[in-house]
């Protein structure tokens, strides 16, 4: 059970085609697999579906495959950072696919646990309902949503150890959990990969059976909005 | 006319908003007027929760103590407290849709008298999505909209029926304007306060919607 690959390239070796689905983890630029966005780029796969609660910034993050044109379709609930997504939009050169934040983590976690479609009030009255399975219980309306199963997930955590159980740090977790569950194969990115048996069991975010390989590296972690408060405010 | 009327201005809508906030609520805050609505807390026990996932929201960092692995829904930086609590996303929503959450105050550019919402796209315009507006507005226990009653043009934002597309259907409880606060009631608005300096007379001319009692 090797896990353990020597870089991101190597890692996906094998794992892109022309035309595939995938998951990526992260909000905003908060938790993403900024090392394999990087290497996808470099390897030049085309025609992708990424499913991903955000598209990155122009030149970070998803920001990339953009450029390049890799992409297209994004399924995504808000994608308001990224001037040369709206370009390529607006156009007709990219497919989007908004979905509501709770339904597209739910789509991802449902995907994952085997459950291939369930009913949420998210949405219904909206655009987002048209031409959905309605169905009432209990006196109220719900729309039938679909689980996602995805080619790859790509997912960004804060420590694995050799077998692949994950922690994430603080709200770098987001959508990388229900994105590594997803996928049929799944390439996690961490900072740190320590020795099987120093990470509590009782404290794993995530187990590694959802991990299929694994690669430890430098991140940037770019800040997208910097606020903060003057000192003698305390 | 009612171009005059100015009644509260943002920090008084929000610190309004807040008197909507009980001890020991769990309470989501939108963008803009919303998220003021923490600093009008006072003393009371509230936990904010970030849709990102997180419990317990604290403010701001100070310069130099910014952390990128800890955003708020904004995408700012912010600190943890005491009591936070992180998760990931689905389990964030499956709180929201599950009805845990007791109430989200929410920015509005439209609101109807039957308590439709309108606040994620104007069509022909930039859209960028609705994030988690839709989720919230389903599952919370209470919906408070916050906005201004006019648009600069001084067209009414409480409206018989929105002209823009919906976040929600009927989920709207209360809103709260820079003229007062209506709750949505059954055939209407009912006017709960005025502004300061606002008279009924001047919220009604200002309202499309029809308001009963």
């Amino acid at each position: 059970m090797q896990k353990i690959y020597g870089s991101a390239a190597e890692a996906l070796d094998g794992l892109l085609f022309d035309g595939m689905t995938i998951a990526a983890g992260g909000f905003g630029l908060c938790g993403i697999p900024e090392l394999l966005i990087a290497a996808i780029r470099d390897a030049g796969t085309k025609d992708l579906t990424v499913a991903s609660n955000n598209a990155g910034v122009d030149g970070f993050g998803l920001g990339q495959l953009l450029e390049t044109r890799q992409v297209k379709k994004m399924i995504s609930s808000y994608v308001g950072e990224n001037a040369e997504f709206m370009r390529q939009y607006l156009s007709g050169e990219l497919e989007l696919e908004f979905n509501p934040q709770g339904t597209l983590a739910e789509r991802m976690r449902a995907g994952g646990a085997g459950i291939p479609g369930f009913y949420t009030k998210t949405g219904v009255g909206t655009v987002i309902a048209e031409g959905k399975e309605h169905k009432d219980f209990n006196g109220q309306t719900y729309i039938l949503e679909t689980g996602l199963v995805m080619d790859l997930a790509i997912v960004k955590a804060w420590k694995a150890d050799e077998t692949g159980n994950l922690v994430f740090r603080k709200t770098s977790r987001n959508f990388n959990p229900p994105a590594a569950t997803c996928g049929k194969v799944c390439v996690v990115e961490v900072e740190e990969i320590v020795p099987a048996g120093s990470l509590d069991p009782d404290h794993i975010h995530l187990p590694g059976i959802y991990v299929h390989r694994l690669i430890q590296g430098q991140h940037e972690k770019r800040i997208e909005q910097r606020t903060t408060r003057k000192r003698q405010e305390a | 006319m009612a171009s005059e009327i100015k009644g509260w201005d943002r920090n008084q809508m929000a610190a309004r908003a807040a008197l909507e906030l009980e001890d020991g609520m769990y309470v989501n805050l939108g963008i803009g007027i919303p998220t003021l609505v923490a600093n009008y807390v006072g003393d009371k026990d509230i936990t904010l929760q970030s849709e990102n996932g997180m419990l317990g929201m604290g403010p701001f960092p100070y310069e130099g103590e910014e952390d990128p692995d800890l955003i708020n829904a904004g995408k700012q930086t912010i600190t943890e407290l005491p009591r936070t609590a992180y998760f990931d996303s689905a389990t964030s929503f499956a709180m929201i849709r599950g009805g845990k959450i007791a109430a989200a105050i929410l920015g509005g550019m439209e609101v109807s008298e039957e308590g439709d919402l309108a606040n994620w796209m104007v069509p022909g315009k930039l859209v960028k999505g609705m994030g988690g507006a839709m989720d919230l507005v389903a599952g919370v226990g209470r919906v408070i909209v916050v906005m201004d009653h006019t648009s600069k043009h001084g067209d009414s934002k409480v409206l018989k029926a929105c002209t823009l597309p919906l976040t929600g259907k009927g989920v709207v409880d209360r809103i709260i304007t820079n003229l007062g606060v209506l709750d949505v009631v059954p055939g209407g608005l009912k006017i709960v306060e005025c502004a300061d300096g606002v008279t009924e007379a001047d919220l009604r001319a200002a309202t499309e919607a029809t308001i009963v009692g």
